[in-house]
């Protein structure tokens, strides 16, 4: 006999998976979850959350994730990762919580898996041949051998003869746990039925049987067929029990219950470096434009803090990452934040987490709105030059000028039509928006030649888009005029290779204190490892929330936030990323 | 996964401890009743001086064991008894009401129903709409600490915001939590009071261990409450622990894993981590799994 482990054993049926249910099943003395997703993938998991051991069972399957009725842990489709532990919106541990699966195949009406299971599901060349139609399981106080037993002398009679008896029984045996039963009847030979019987080991004294015909009734037929195996069944399922309490009570299965990783059995240490002080409900979650999803974020206790036009804030993600938004709110719109976050073809899990893990009602934390794109409102004239999803800080500024009366115009450029987000923000704006459709690079730079020509005291702009479109209007605007100081940039990411091989010393001319930045290592990172509270956000120098005033020493800035003048006065560094070509830098903190 | 563990207690740690029996309220002159008590079949009556008797149902001697009544209920020892039991000094404060809330049988381990009461992370989904709700669901970070002088488990600091935090609280509120944990099978807890704001409602459990996966817990209240009326404040400890029951009954193992590897624990679960490895440094097997 084959490892009852090394085997494919049916664990549900079907019609056990309705939707949004969790199905409590059992194998060879271990409990399963079994649930439907809505996408039609059937999960089979160990019936037992990894934080404190309750069945997973008696959680709730959303079409998405299971959730566990303790903790409200979440877990998601196929991959049984731990995707959101409420109890920590902020500090939610950046490591791999996953809960053991078991594979899972669909076949003859029935769900199929296995502790360890060699191969494929068994093909039963009767039941592929025929229109199989799967009977009622039934649950059995007895062992699989006895139920087997039991089996062999199992009678029926044929669809076609249901109201006959003493039909001719021919068994197959079919493998370790199923049997072919063919029934033919007394008084006309050529009419039989066949039905396959499957028994799924539950525990060393449990089983259930489950049982296909190899053909489907006629429609009108099946209640009375269902009706008569179910008689039958039944009384099989007392001569086995009736058998089995003969015997001596059998051991019961052990399943084992993996340990979890080192890593896991030690409680995480508490996330300190970049503050999330609020927390925020998403309220409402929408597709704003192709590949776009909104989220309004309200508060879950005081008022959520002022911001300002440009601002952004920092979102920690269920997966412990951390990424940053603009909000997109106009003035006075202060009940809620509203972010678009576009989901990027090479997302490293932070746009991926927000686009399909987090759903509404979830609590999020979130740092304070930080400011590093500020807008002058005392221009005569301000250009907002937005590429795709670049757009969301420049609606919360273009918001703040229009009650002014300030005059402004935003370029927004994308793809196509359905890439534009936010339109019920865009349509307030009215005619001062004009929106640049499907451009090459070429046709691009041309169009912002034409926007940025005609530079005049108190103009302003603000570009807000991909790497190369924000390098192609930097050249553009110089050639057009535009002194450095009128042109306000803010990029998605730093693009640049960091170089962090230098190794220097840095003084904190306020502290006087001296400290050692080896190669490897951020100036932001030895600040912090030796007490100094540092902001931060992007950490890769493209957001400008680290900035420290330099008083003294050459600056490799490595960043994109700074201009070229402020890069020229050499006063200020990103401590993410800026390093020294000196020996020494003295920092003005 | 479902195993009863009837077997009779051999751990000398909780053989020598001070278990509570039942309310003395509910001790007779009258009849002989019957319980029992880590496995062991016990009979009980009160004596004509109304003092609790207890002894073991197949000594046909019926040597008293050793008693103690204390907040409300009868204490008994299997093993060598301590001297004394864990003090709550509320109990003799005038103004205080002591009530026994009601005693509820579930089958899982003592030490799994202490640990479940000694955490905030389930009241959202657990207590819903009462100790907590959606989307406050946050655990803010709260200290652990081993009372040297009495080796009591303490968790302090503890802040959660309760939609309905007592009988007598009429809007959601954040609730300041004190945890004591001074016997394996005993939790207490101080609580906010929206009467006074210096001092706290005590609500303790006392768990009676029947087998090392089942258990009967008596629900302990000395509150500064005057007005409620006691089947109201009954109804509201019953319905709390009412939801409690079928999480714990779904728990497996029934047995708390000592074993760090057994389950995974986040910063919210300090005290659970802190309460396991002290019923470790106790030596206590009885309702465990013992680390390997």
């Amino acid at each position: 006999m084959n490892d009852p482990k090394s085997l494919w054993h049916p664990v549900a049926t079907s019609i056990d998976l309705p939707r949004h249910h969790i199905f409590h099943g059992q194998l060879l003395g271990r409990e399963v979850a079994v649930w439907r997703a809505d996408d039609d993938f059937v999960n089979v998991w160990e019936n037992r959350c990894l934080h404190r051991g309750v069945r997973l069972s008696i959680g709730t399957n959303d079409g998405n994730e299971l959730t566990c009725r303790y903790h409200g842990w979440r877990y998601a489709n196929r991959s049984a990762g731990c995707t959101y532990i409420p109890a920590h919106p902020a500090d939610a541990p950046a490591r791999t919580i996953c809960n053991r699966t078991f594979p899972a195949v669909e076949r003859y009406g029935l769900v199929w898996s296995g502790e360890d299971p060699v191969g494929e599901p068994p093909l039963v060349p009767i039941l592929d041949a025929g229109t199989p139609f799967t009977l009622r399981s039934l649950p059995v106080n007895a062992s699989a051998e006895v139920v087997l037993a039991q089996l062999g002398d199992h009678r029926f009679q044929p669809v076609d003869a249901l109201d006959g008896d003493h039909a001719a029984m021919a068994v197959t045996e079919l493998g370790d746990f199923a049997l072919a039963l063919t029934a033919i009847a007394a008084s006309t030979p050529t009419t039989t039925s066949t039905a396959v019987f499957f028994v799924q080991p539950v525990d060393s004294d449990r089983s259930v049987i489950r049982a296909v015909l190899t053909d489907t009734p006629a429609d009108s037929e099946q209640i009375a067929v269902l009706r008569h195996h179910a008689t039958r069944l039944g009384q099989l399922v007392a001569l086995a029990e009736t058998a089995a309490a003969d015997q001596p009570a059998p051991e019961p299965m052990v399943a084992t219950i993996d340990q979890v990783s080192l890593a896991l059995s030690v409680m995480p240490e508490r996330e300190t470096n970049r503050s999330a002080p609020l927390r925020v409900q998403v309220a409402r979650k929408w597709e704003t434009a192709h590949d776009i999803m909104a989220f309004e974020l309200v508060s879950t206790g005081n008022p959520l803090p002022t911001f300002q036009p440009g601002a952004h804030i920092d979102v920690h993600l269920p997966n412990g990452l951390v990424r940053q938004y603009s909000i997109t709110n106009g003035p006075g719109d202060t009940a809620c934040y509203r972010i678009g976050v576009k989901l990027e073809a090479e997302s490293t899990g932070g746009s991926q987490a927000l686009h399909d893990t987090v759903n509404e009602g979830d609590v999020l934390a979130i740092s304070e709105p930080r400011n590093n794109f500020p807008l002058r409102r005392d221009a005569l004239r301000t250009v907002f030059i937005a590429g795709g999803i670049g757009v969301t800080p420049m609606l919360a500024m273009a918001q703040a000028l229009q009650p002014m009366g300030l005059a402004f115009e935003l370029h927004y450029f994308a793809q196509a039509e359905e890439h534009l987000a936010f339109n019920e923000i865009r349509s307030t704006l009215g005619d001062s928006v004009t929106v640049h459709l499907g451009l090459s690079p070429g046709e691009t730079s041309a169009e912002l030649t034409r926007v940025l020509q005609g530079y005049d005291h108190a103009n302003q702009a603000y570009i807000c888009g991909p790497g190369p479109m924000l390098e192609a209007a930097r050249t553009i605007a110089a050639e057009a005029g535009w002194p450095d100081q009128a042109v306000h940039f803010e990029y998605f990411k730093n693009t640049t290779e960091i170089d962090n091989s230098s190794s220097f010393e840095i003084a904190l001319a306020r502290s006087a204190v001296t400290l050692q930045v080896p190669s490897g290592t951020t100036i932001l990172e030895v600040l912090r490892d030796h007490g100094v509270a540092m902001p931060s956000s992007c950490e890769q120098g493209a957001c400008g929330t680290c900035v420290v005033p330099v008083i003294e020493g050459d600056i490799d800035h490595q960043d994109v936030h700074l201009k070229q003048t402020e890069r020229d006065a050499g006063d200020q560094i990103m401590t993410c990323v800026s390093r020294a070509t000196s020996d020494r830098l003295v920092l003005d903190i | 996964m479902t195993s009863t563990v009837a077997t009779i207690c051999a751990d000398p740690v909780i053989l020598d401890q001070w278990h509570p029996l039942l309310p003395l309220e509910e001790m007779t002159a009258d009849n002989v009743g019957k319980t029992i008590l880590l496995g062991e079949q016990l009979s009980y009556q009160l004596d004509t001086h109304g003092a609790p008797v207890v002894w073991l149902a197949a000594d046909a001697d019926a040597t008293p064991l050793p008693v103690l009544v204390e907040y409300l209920y009868v204490w008994v020892c299997l093993g060598s008894p301590p001297d004394a039991l864990f003090a709550i000094p509320e109990f003799a404060e005038s103004d205080r009401r002591n009530i026994h809330a009601g005693t509820i049988g579930v089958h899982v381990s003592a030490p799994r129903a202490i640990e479940n009461f000694l955490d905030m992370g389930h009241f959202p989904y657990v207590h819903t709409d009462i100790l907590g709700a959606e989307p406050h669901t946050e655990v803010a970070e709260y200290d652990v600490h081993i009372d040297p002088d009495t080796n009591d488990v303490w968790a302090t600091e503890c802040v959660f915001y309760q939609p309905r935090a007592a009988t007598t609280s009429t809007e959601g509120q954040m609730s300041d939590y004190l945890y004591r944990v001074p016997h394996p099978y005993c939790v207490i807890l101080y609580k906010t009071t929206p009467l006074a704001a210096e001092r706290m409602d005590v609500i303790a459990l006392f768990c009676r261990p029947i087998a090392e996966d089942r258990i009967e817990a008596h629900m302990f209240l000395c509150l500064l409450d005057p007005d409620n009326s006691e089947t109201v404040i009954r109804k509201f400890q019953q319905t709390i622990f009412g939801q409690d029951k079928p999480i714990l009954e779904n728990q497996y193992p029934k047995l708390l894993p000592l074993d760090p590897r057994a389950e995974t624990p986040i910063r919210a679960d300090k005290v659970a981590i802190a309460y396991r490895r002290w019923l470790s440094d106790l030596g206590v097997t009885y309702g465990v799994i013992p680390a390997a």
